[in-house]
C-alpha cells in the first residue's frame, strides 16, 4: 500500500509539471498490480450498473447476468424520452452551477474580511463560522421546511439553493490559502491605492484560481448529490431534481415490476456530469487536497 | 525630493516594543540605511514611514506635513521588499503598471512613456513581456525597482532587497542601486542587516539596536569612531576585540600587558567635550576596543615599535586574503587578522604589535565610548604615536 500512495504522490506531482512522468520501473509493476486490484473493487458497482443498462429486465441472478445485453439505446432512449430524465438533470445541474456560484461569491468575500481586514473579534467571527459545521442542512430540515413555507418559496430552485449558500468549509480552505499569500503582495497593492474590489478581482482571484476550481468541483458534486432535502421541498415532478428523479424510474413496484435498468441507466446518466468536469480539472482538484493536507 | 523627520516615534505591538522613541532626520536627496540585527525594530521603522503599521506615538513629518495618521497611498511612497511582492499572474509590464493604472493618477500614454524610461533606466525591457515565473531573482528585483521608480516617488523604501539573492548577484545589484541613486537623486531609505551593504551603500547609517538608534553616522565615522560598544561590534567584520582595561596615568592596565594611551586628552569625540567627565581619569576601569585588522604580527611589522605583547594561538581560519587567528591575551579571547600564508599554528605563542591610532576605550558599565585615540579632527596623532608598542609586562 505504500508503494501506492508513492506512486501517487509521484503522479501528482508529475500533473503539476515539477518533474517529468518516471518510466515504469521493474518494481513499480507491484505497484501496478494493488492499483489494478484497487480500480475493479471502486469501480465494480458502477460496471455492474453499466452492464445491467444495457439488460431488458435487469435482474441479476448469476454472473453470466453481468455481461452487456443488447437493449442499451432502448433503455436510455426510455429513461430520457418517455421518463423526460433530461428534465431532472437540467434541474440538477440549475441548481448545482447556483450553489457552487453563490458559495464561491459568499465564500470570497467572507474569507477576505476574515483576512485582509480588522474586524473586532475577528477570530470568534471565524470560530462561530467553523461552529455552522456541527449543524448541516439535514439537521435543520424542520426549522427550514417552516422557513421555507413562510417564504413561499416550496418548489422552487430558491428553496433547494439558499440553504446550501453559505459553507464553512469553503471560507476555510479559502481563508488558508489567503493567508499563504505574502503579505508583502497586499501590501504593495495598499501604498499604490489599490482599492479593495480591485485588489479582489485583479489580484486575488487570479492568485486563487487553482483553489477556486478545486473547492466548485467539490461543491458541484455535494450539490449534484443532494437528494434528501430536494426530496422534502419539492414535490411537483417538473421541479425535481435527478437523484430524487431516479425514484421515479423504477416503474410498476406495486406490481412487483421494478425496472432495474432503467435505473441503472438513470444512475448511469446522473453519474456523467460529476466525471465529465473531475476529469477535466483533476490538476486543480488535486492541488487544493494537497493544499489542505500541508 | 523629500525630508522626512521623525519625532520620538514609538511602535509597541501588544507587550513588545519595537520602536522606541527614536528622533531621525532625513536629508532630502540623501541615500539613508539603516542597519542592526534581527528584531532591532528597524523593518517596523520603515514601515512606519510606509504607513503600513500605524505609530503608537510620536509623529512623521514629510516636507513639513504630519503624515503619521495619512493612508499609504497618500504619502506617495514606494517600497521595495524582500521577497519583491510581484503579482506572480501578470506580465512584468502589468506588474510595473497595475499601481499605476489603478489610482488614476496617469493618463496611459504617460504611463508608457514612463516604463519605457525606466526600462531604459534598468535595462529591462526584454523582461517586460514575461512572468515572474519565467525570471531570475535578480530580474525580479528589477521589475519590483521599476515598479517603484515609474511612481516618481517623494522617496523610496527599500527592506532587505537584496537579501534574497545570491552573493555575486548582490554585490552586482548593490553597484546598480547606488548608481540608480545617483542618477535619480531620490530620498531614500534602506534597511538592510548586513553591515557590508550598509557600509557600501548609506550616505549615512543608523545603526539600532533595541528598538533604539545607537548611531548616526556616514559610514566611515561610524566605523573609526564607534559612539558605543554595540556599533563597535557591530560594525566590522570579524568583530572588534573587547579587552578590560584599568586606566593608569595615561595608560591602559590589562592583566597581560600595559600600553600608553596617545593623544589622551584630545581624543574625545561623540557627544562628550576635552576634559569632560566622561574623559579619561585615573583608577577608571575601561574596556579597550582594537580591530582585529589594527593587530599585526609584530614579525610583520619591524617598524612599529620594539615591544610586543605575546597572545598564544587558540585556532587560526585562513580566510584567502588573510590569515583570521584566535589568541588569548591572558585570559582575554582576541583576534587578530595577520597576513595570508603566515606560517602559524595553533598553540605557538606569536608577538603582536598595534595601530595605536586606532584604540577605543568605552565605559564597561554603559558601553559609551570615552576615547578614540585618534582625534576626529585630525589624524596626524595617529602618526606621531606610532612608535609606541606594547609592552608585556
Amino acid at each position: 500500500m505504500v508503494g501506492v500512495l508513492q506512486y501517487a504522490k509521484r503522479r501528482v506531482d508529475a500533473l503539476r509539471g515539477n518533474y517529468e512522468t518516471q518510466r515504469i520501473h521493474e518494481d513499480d509493476l507491484g505497484t501496478h498490480f494493488q492499483l489494478l486490484l484497487l480500480v475493479v473493487v471502486v469501480v465494480f458497482p458502477i460496471a455492474v450498473a453499466l452492464a445491467v443498462s444495457t439488460k431488458q429486465s435487469g435482474v441479476v441472478t448469476s454472473v453470466v447476468d453481468l455481461f452487456p445485453g443488447g437493449n442499451a439505446v432502448e433503455n436510455y432512449r426510455e429513461v430520457l424520452v418517455d421518463y423526460q430524465f433530461g428534465r431532472f438533470m437540467w434541474n440538477s445541474l440549475a441548481m448545482s452551477v447556483v450553489i457552487v456560484v453563490g458559495k464561491l461569491i459568499i465564500s470570497v468575500f467572507a474569507a477576505m474580511a476574515i483576512v485582509y481586514y480588522r474586524v473586532p473579534y475577528k477570530d470568534l467571527v471565524f470560530l462561530f463560522i467553523l461552529f455552522t459545521l456541527l449543524l448541516p442542512v439535514p439537521v435543520r430540515f424542520i426549522p427550514l421546511f417552516q422557513l421555507m413555507n413562510d417564504l413561499g418559496w416550496s418548489n422552487t430552485i430558491l428553496a433547494i439553493t439558499v440553504p446550501y449558500l453559505a459553507s464553512a468549509t469553503t471560507v476555510f480552505i479559502l481563508r488558508q490559502h489567503f493567508l499563504s499569500i505574502p503579505t508583502s503582495i497586499v501590501e504593495t497593492a495598499k501604498l499604490d491605492g489599490v482599492g479593495p474590489l480591485k485588489f479582489m478581482l485583479f489580484v486575488l482571484l487570479p492568485m486563487s484560481k487553482g483553489v477556486l476550481v478545486g473547492v466548485s468541483i467539490i461543491m458541484f458534486v455535494y450539490a449534484w448529490n443532494q437528494y434528501l432535502w430536494p426530496l422534502i421541498i419539492i414535490d411537483s415532478e417538473a421541479n425535481q431534481v435527478a437523484q430524487v428523479g431516479l425514484q421515479l424510474l423504477q416503474g410498476d413496484v406495486q406490481g412487483g415490476q421494478l425496472s432495474w435498468s432503467l435505473v441503472m441507466a438513470g444512475s448511469t446518466l446522473t453519474l456523467l456530469p460529476p466525471l465529465l468536469l473531475m476529469i477535466v480539472f483533476r490538476k486543480p482538484l488535486l492541488e487544493t487536497f494537497s493544499i489542505q493536507q500541508k | 525630493m523629500t525630508t522626512v523627520t521623525l519625532h520620538n516615534l514609538r511602535k509597541e505591538f501588544d507587550d513588545v516594543v519595537a520602536v522606541n522613541g527614536i528622533d531621525l532626520e532625513i536629508i532630502d536627496g540623501e541615500f539613508l540605511v539603516i542597519v542592526g540585527p534581527s528584531g532591532c525594530g528597524k523593518s517596523t521603522t520603515l514601515r512606519l514611514l510606509a504607513g503600513l503599521e500605524d505609530a503608537t506615538d510620536g509623529e512623521i513629518v514629510m516636507d513639513g506635513r504630519d503624515v503619521t495618521a495619512v493612508e499609504p497611498k497618500d504619502r506617495n511612497v514606494a517600497m521595495v521588499f524582500q521577497n519583491y511582492a510581484l503579482y506572480p499572474h501578470m506580465t512584468g509590464r502589468r506588474n510595473i503598471t497595475f499601481g499605476m493604472k489603478s489610482s488614476g493618477d496617469f493618463t496611459d500614454e504617460e504611463i508608457d512613456r514612463r516604463v519605457e524610461e525606466a526600462a531604459e533606466t534598468l535595462d529591462i525591457a526584454d523582461l517586460l513581456d514575461r512572468k515572474p515565473q519565467a525570471m531570475s531573482g535578480g530580474e525580479r528585483q528589477r521589475i519590483a525597482l521599476g515598479r517603484a521608480i515609474v511612481r516618481d516617488p517623494d522617496a523610496f523604501l527599500m527592506d532587505e532587497p537584496l537579501s534574497n539573492l545570491d552573493a555575486k548577484l548582490r554585490i552586482q545589484m548593490r553597484a546598480e542601486l547606488a548608481q540608480l541613486h545617483t542618477s535619480l537623486g531620490t530620498t531614500t531609505v534602506y534597511v538592510t542587516h548586513d553591515q557590508t551593504e550598509a557600509m557600501t551603500l548609506g550616505e549615512r547609517v543608523v545603526v539600532m539596536n533595541d528598538g533604539q538608534i545607537m548611531q548616526v553616522d556616514e559610514p566611515q565615522t561610524l566605523y573609526d569612531f564607534p559612539a558605543n560598544r554595540f556599533v563597535a561590534e557591530f560594525i566590522g567584520d570579524p568583530a572588534m576585540n573587547m579587552l578590560p582595561v584599568d586606566i593608569e596615568n595615561g595608560t591602559a592596565v590589562h592583566e597581560a600587558f600595559t600600553i600608553p594611551l596617545p593623544n589622551a586628552d584630545g581624543g574625545v569625540r561623540n557627544g562628550t567635550k576635552k576634559g569632560d567627565d566622561a574623559s579619561i581619569h585615573d583608577g577608571q576601569r575601561a574596556v579597550l576596543g582594537v580591530r582585529p585588522e589594527d593587530l599585526y604580527l609584530a614579525s610583520e611589522r619591524p617598524d612599529a615599535g620594539d615591544e610586543t605583547l605575546d597572545a598564544t594561538v587558540n585556532v587560526t581560519e585562513p580566510l584567502g586574503d588573510s590569515l583570521l587567528l584566535h589568541c588569548s591575551i591572558g585570559e582575554t579571547p582576541c583576534k587578530i587578522q595577520a597576513k595570508a600564508r603566515s606560517e602559524i599554528h595553533p598553540d605557538d605563542t606569536v608577538s603582536i604589535a598595534y595601530d595605536p591610532a586606532r584604540l577605543h576605550l568605552f565605559d564597561p558599565e554603559s558601553g559609551n565610548a570615552f576615547y578614540h585615540s585618534e582625534s576626529y579632527a585630525s589624524s596626524e596623532s595617529a602618526a606621531a604615536a606610532a612608535d609606541h608598542g606594547w609592552q608585556s609586562r
